[in-house]
């Protein structure tokens, strides 16, 4: 089932792709057989034309002889009951399509939006963001159209074909092997073009890709392409992927026309055939003037079809693709998840530990090896690392945004896997570097901490917080609306959110990811006092860039290479000669700012 | 929490109703003289596509008049009847598909070369404007002009060479009507504007229908994204329900758009597909009276009938492009926009002559964004060659700004930035980039190898990579990628943490050996000792007689540690400038903003 995802999916692999989807939207299941019987009986209406027709024709009008007005009133009426039956039940047949099919969808959309946030992989890759988008998004867009128009559209094309071969079959065998024949060519040909259709579109998929990476850089690096006045070769580039694009849609487009064309011609091969044939048979009695002539119709209600199904042929299989990428992510086993049987958190201030916690991403070497440590009640531990040291994973490990592969993380004697969410969520929380806003109000923002939390509320944690000034200093207070990824606040200011946030939410154990990027001081400052204050009377784990951080910090946990390398006070580690004093050394270096520090260099 | 990737907003759709014809014929005007050729071609292929399926139909009633009916009365087939026949059925046949070939393949190259060829101006004009044209727009908005909307805008011209085709073939319809009979052409003349009317009825309604429909999937698109990058907010406060339920709610009204419009769908769709088919009931009805009468040939009866058959389907090329018209009106509008919007940035003709470090000067610099205050208000410099200046300032002092406008990708409203005494302005864009390289605060990484990364196709030597590279301590990673230089990067390659890239680009702009290097806050997402380590490398070079004269928006204390000269900005005038011991001495607003550091430091014990 998980195969590669992309490419040629084959008939078996197709249908199992629809079946699976299906029973994955169970809305469009439940009375699907009856809106499908339903769209065999639509196609019923076009075959009551040949027949009246040959009716009409055997009736008098073909030999312009005596007319049975009386019978062919009778037949008119009787063919115009079964058009206008037909034309409700197609629209019944539509309205009922449509509906299931939305309805369907939306589960399948909103259960894979839900299953993309229980991912934990999700927190380590900002890169896969964009594809996990389009699951929710264009892939389910292209499975509805596939729903209500390529695939009923088989549907139909299929039943009338069926209809139609029965009601030649009935007029005359010979002539429906005549018209059957005709085909033949096309229907061997088709497995041909198919294969060839499928490959071109995969060009032209894959060139959309490139060309639309290469149509971003002038607009996304705009002023590195002015910097360095690289215009005629972003511009080569462009160039390069549009015109890659349009020879690929090109290409493509002419294996389609052929296609749809050599449907046409089977048909006419097939109208020479049938009247050639029917001709002779008739001279010899077997058939009448009228049935002839309503071959001729018939052969009609089979070209469409026909003709549309090698159409729909290529998008159907971009459905079925986009169909299989959504199942194959809901497929994807949220590694995380909530305990069957959920032990309850006891009350209080809780301590942490780690227990020879080994930790590797999936194929990959260990990112954290047997680290084992206790964090105390109330206790302020600040961890610092180079980058790829470690100290993220810990932090990550600790808030059970991945499980360890080896050893437990406890919170109050407890493993965080016997935690239910619900109960771990109030009493750890994570504030990461960047603090993200999403685009409304401050008010809701901040909510979004707690979703209860009144005015009053609101305005007591500001104030806890110290930042009642700032407050003051917004255009329009808690109203303020901050933008797409709160970017009409600076970034210091995004950070005081995320710390508003995390008070009101009011965790006993705070993780924080300290900001790399540069705020200017008086942020700075107010964030500090800020933090201090939310700090304050929690267990806290701070992942430091900065030294002040590290000297404030009841204890200091020191990561290099994934293991944890010392482990003490800021004095006890600057005094042991390792990692740390190496690490504060340059922290103070950058720190001093006298002519001294200069001379250095 | 609205969503701003719309590609339409329905209330767009609707002012275009209103003058959607008018502006659609200029659209498609526009888009027939672009492409004269091909599309004369498509048309006429399409006519003989239509006039084929005429021919079919009177094929059947010849066949009817001359080979079946005399077959039949006479008992024996008529031979050189039914030669004819099926050569006549076998030629319409192959006529028809080479109609069909011509218009499919032809049209569909005229729409693919529309949009290429629109896609290529709208580029050019994105890389003609300049920055403060780009800063006025969302970056999303302009890749869906340069992709979505530019597909709308051409849409139209899919359908197009078909509707015109079939316009030939309903008058060559009523003129083998006509000639078959006139009475009987009387149902045609009812039938075909009645098709034709239902149609349009039919776009119409939808159109706005699907256009809402359109701007709530933009919404759901926006609400997945805002959700998705902040994933590691909404998990850590549990909000994955609340969050689930927030989505829900944007794909429930989507859904319910959905089916608004499918009902619709459902309504017409029988309707249209149900009137060829009363109308060849009527024909049948009207026709046996006109042969009992002798105003008629059997013949004529089923050459007219048949007609209805195989024209029904074609003429809803027209009701598509009447639908596709306002969403191609919207397209269009919006890529003329960009077209049309000017302001290039004109470049001098004057080679910079200086070689080394150069000296920077500027003299009185006041600069506003449009309309707005001014954000420099009267800047002199100098900084003379080989120097490291250190700018200074609170946010919204104007630092950012003023390192645009060293590289011009903004001028001054006022005042001239000088390289050598020589005015930006009169230098050519060649030489200015070669002169200045900026590192500005995003980190911009192409979708292509590290080595054309860093050289940006400039001719230089793996030495150099390397070098700059080695410069600034990315040596190690990118000999740790799988394929060294030759790496690919971006999407679809290899990923790059923060800093990593951000050293990338740092290289990319040493590698060009700049003789002033300005760098905006180019450093934030390293580690304090590798930018301590990289701010060392540059100094030396420079101290050597090596490197750049440099400008730098100092966040750090490092940072302002390595400079020579530091420039404290205000409100977008110099306040002050010295070293930084002048500085500390004479200044309070220096001396509080740099000690914010130490206050805070204070305020954490």
């Amino acid at each position: 089932m998980s195969t590669t995802g992309r490419g040629t999916p084959t008939r078996e692999g197709g249908l199992d792709i629809v079946r699976r989807g299906l029973a994955l939207s169970p809305e469009v299941r439940e009375g699907l057989g009856l809106t499908l019987t339903l769209a065999v009986l639509s196609t019923i209406g076009g075959t009551a034309v040949p027949i009246v027709v040959q009716r009409a024709v055997d009736s008098g009008l073909g030999d312009g002889g005596r007319i049975d007005v009386g019978a062919l009133v009778q037949g008119l009426l009787a063919a115009l009951a079964a058009i206008l039956l037909t034309a409700v039940v197609a629209y019944v047949m539509r309205v009922r399509l449509f509906v299931a099919s939305e309805r369907g969808l939306t589960t399948l959309r909103v259960r894979a939006f839900r299953h993309v946030h229980d991912l934990s992989m999700l927190t380590q890759n900002a890169e896969r963001r964009g594809v996990l988008v389009s699951r929710v998004t264009s892939d389910i867009d292209q499975v509805s159209l596939f729903l209500q128009f390529t695939g009923i559209m088989l549907v139909l094309s299929g039943g009338q074909i069926v209809v139609a071969t029965i009601v030649m079959a009935f007029y005359s065998w010979q002539l429906t092997i005549v018209v059957l024949a005709a085909f033949v060519p096309l229907v061997v040909s088709l497995r041909w073009f198919a294969g060839r259709l499928s490959r071109a579109y995969d060009t032209v998929r894959r060139s959309v890709g490139e060309m639309l990476a290469v149509i971003a850089e002038p607009v996304v690096g705009a002023s590195v392409v002015r910097a360095h006045a690289i215009e005629a070769r972003t511009q080569q580039r462009v160039d390069g992927g549009i015109d890659a694009n349009l020879s690929a849609n090109v290409r493509a487009q002419k294996l389609v026309a052929v296609t749809f064309a050599s449907a046409g011609l089977s048909g006419g091969l097939a109208i020479a055939g049938a009247v050639g044939v029917g001709v002779w048979l008739g001279v010899g009695g077997r058939l009448s003037v009228g049935t002839v002539i309503a071959f001729a119709f018939l052969v009609g209600l089979v070209v469409g079809p026909v003709q549309n199904a090698t159409q729909v042929l290529t998008e159907a299989q971009n459905a079925i693709a986009s169909w299989r990428r959504v199942i194959d992510l809901l497929d994807t086993p949220a590694e995380v998840v909530d305990p069957a049987d959920p032990v309850p958190l006891p009350d209080g201030v809780l301590g942490a530990d780690f227990e020879h916690v080994t930790f590797a991403y999936p194929d990959g070497p260990p990112v954290l090896q047997d680290v084992d440590v206790r964090i105390a009640p109330r206790q302020r531990v600040a961890v610092v690392g180079e980058t790829g040291s470690g100290k993220t994973t810990f932090a990550k490990l600790l808030t059970r945004l991945m499980d360890p592969r080896d050893g437990a993380v406890l919170l109050g004697g407890t493993d965080l896997r016997d935690v239910a969410f619900a109960d771990l969520r109030r009493h750890v929380l994570m504030v990461p570097q960047e603090g993200f806003l999403f685009d409304a109000t401050l008010r809701e923002n901040l909510r979004y901490g707690r979703e209860d939390a009144g005015e009053s509320d609101l305005l007591d944690v500001v104030h806890r917080l110290g930042l009642d000034d700032w407050l003051a200093s917004l255009p329009a207070g808690l109203d303020t609306e901050v933008g797409q990824r709160g970017e009409s606040l600076s970034a210091g200011e995004r950070q005081l959110v995320a710390l508003l946030r995390s008070a009101l939410a009011d965790p006993e154990l705070l993780v924080l990811d300290e900001a790399t990027s540069a705020v200017d001081p008086h942020t700075e400052l107010r964030t500090t006092r800020a933090l201090e204050r939310l700090l304050d009377g929690r267990t806290s784990v701070t992942i430091a860039h900065r030294l002040t951080t590290a000297e404030n910090a009841d204890r200091v946990l020191v990561f290099d290479a994934g293991r944890l390398v010392e482990d003490g006070t800021h004095a006890e580690l600057v005094a042991l000669g390792g990692t740390y004093t190496r690490l504060h050394a340059s922290w103070v270096a950058q720190s001093q700012m006298d002519q001294g520090a200069r001379m250095e260099t | 929490m609205s969503g701003n990737e719309t590609p339409q907003n329905p209330d767009e759709l609707f002012v275009a109703s209103e003058r959607v014809m008018s502006r659609g014929m200029r659209l498609l005007g526009d888009g027939i003289v672009r492409e004269k050729g091909l599309f004369t071609i498509s048309v006429v292929c399409s006519v003989l596509f239509g006039a084929m399926t005429v021919a079919d139909a009177w094929v059947l009633g010849w066949a009817t008049d001359h080979l079946i009916r005399p077959s039949f009365e006479r008992g024996e087939v008529v031979t050189s009847a039914l030669w004819a026949a099926i050569a006549l059925f076998l030629g319409v046949a192959v006529l028809r598909a080479i109609g069909i070939v011509g218009r499919r393949l032809v049209g569909g190259v005229v729409y693919y070369r529309l949009v290429a060829g629109h896609r290529r101006l709208v580029t050019r004009r994105y890389l003609a404007l300049p920055m403060s044209w780009h800063h006025r727009h969302p970056t999303g908005q302009l890749l869906s002009n340069a992709n979505a909307d530019v597909e709308a805008a051409w849409a139209v011209f899919m359908p197009l060479p078909m509707a015109v085709g079939v316009v030939a073939m309903l008058v060559a319809a009523i003129a083998a009507m006509l000639l078959a009979d006139v009475v009987l052409t009387l149902v045609g003349l009812v039938v075909f504007p009645a098709l034709f009317g239902i149609n349009v009825f039919y776009q119409r309604w939808l159109s706005p229908k699907v256009a809402r429909a359109q701007s709530l999937r933009g919404d759901v698109s926006a609400v997945a994204h805002e959700s998705f990058d902040g994933a590691l907010v909404v998990k850590s406060l549990g909000r994955e329900a609340d969050e689930t339920r927030r989505f829900a709610r944007h794909a429930e009204e989507l859904r319910d758009a959905n089916i608004e419009a499918g009902r619709i769908r459902s309504l017409f769709d029988p309707i249209l597909e149900m009137l060829p088919n009363l109308a060849v009931l009527a024909v049948l009805l009207i026709g046996v009276g006109r042969v009992q009468s002798g105003a008629a040939e059997p013949g004529d009866v089923v050459q007219v009938a048949y007609l209805f058959t195989v024209v029904a389907f074609p003429v809803r090329a027209i009701g598509w492009v009447l639908g596709e018209l306002p969403r191609s009106v919207v397209g269009w509008d919006r890529v003329q926009r960009v077209l049309r919007a000017s302001g290039e940035m004109p470049y001098g003709a004057l080679e910079s002559a200086g070689h080394g470090a150069a000296e920077l000067r500027l003299e009185g610099v006041h600069h506003a964004y449009g309309d707005g205050p001014e954000v420099l208000k009267g800047v002199d410099l100098v900084v003379r060659p080989g120097r490291v200046l250190a700018i200074v300032g609170a946010t919204g002092a104007g630092k950012s700004t003023l390192t645009t406008l060293l590289s011009r990708l903004v001028d001054p409203t006022e005042g001239r930035v000088l390289l050598d005494g020589v005015d930006l302005r009169d230098l050519t864009h060649e030489s200015l980039a070669a002169a200045v390289a900026v590192v500005p605060q995003g980190t911009f990484v192409f979708d292509d190898t590290v080595r054309e990364n860093v050289t940006l196709g400039a001719d230089l030597g793996d030495d150099a990579v390397w070098d700059a590279l080695r410069t600034v301590q990315a040596d190690g990673f990118v000999s740790a990628l799988p394929h060294g230089l030759d790496t690919v990067l971006g999407e679809r390659g290899t990923t790059l943490s923060g800093g990593q890239r951000q050293r990338l680009v740092l290289a990319r702009a040493l590698v060009r050996r700049p003789r002033l290097l300005v760098l905006d806050d180019a450093t934030s997402a390293l580690d304090p000792d590798v930018e301590r380590r990289i701010l060392l490398a540059l100094a030396e070079r420079t101290a050597a007689g090596d490197g750049p004269t440099v400008v730098v928006v100092a966040y750090r204390k490092a940072t302002i540690a390595l400079a020579d000269e530091v420039v404290l900005l205000d409100e977008g005038v110099v306040a002050a400038q010295g070293t930084h011991a002048e500085l500390m001495a004479a200044s309070d607003s220096y001396r509080r903003l740099v000690d914010a550091y130490d206050q805070a430091r204070e305020a954490a014990r």
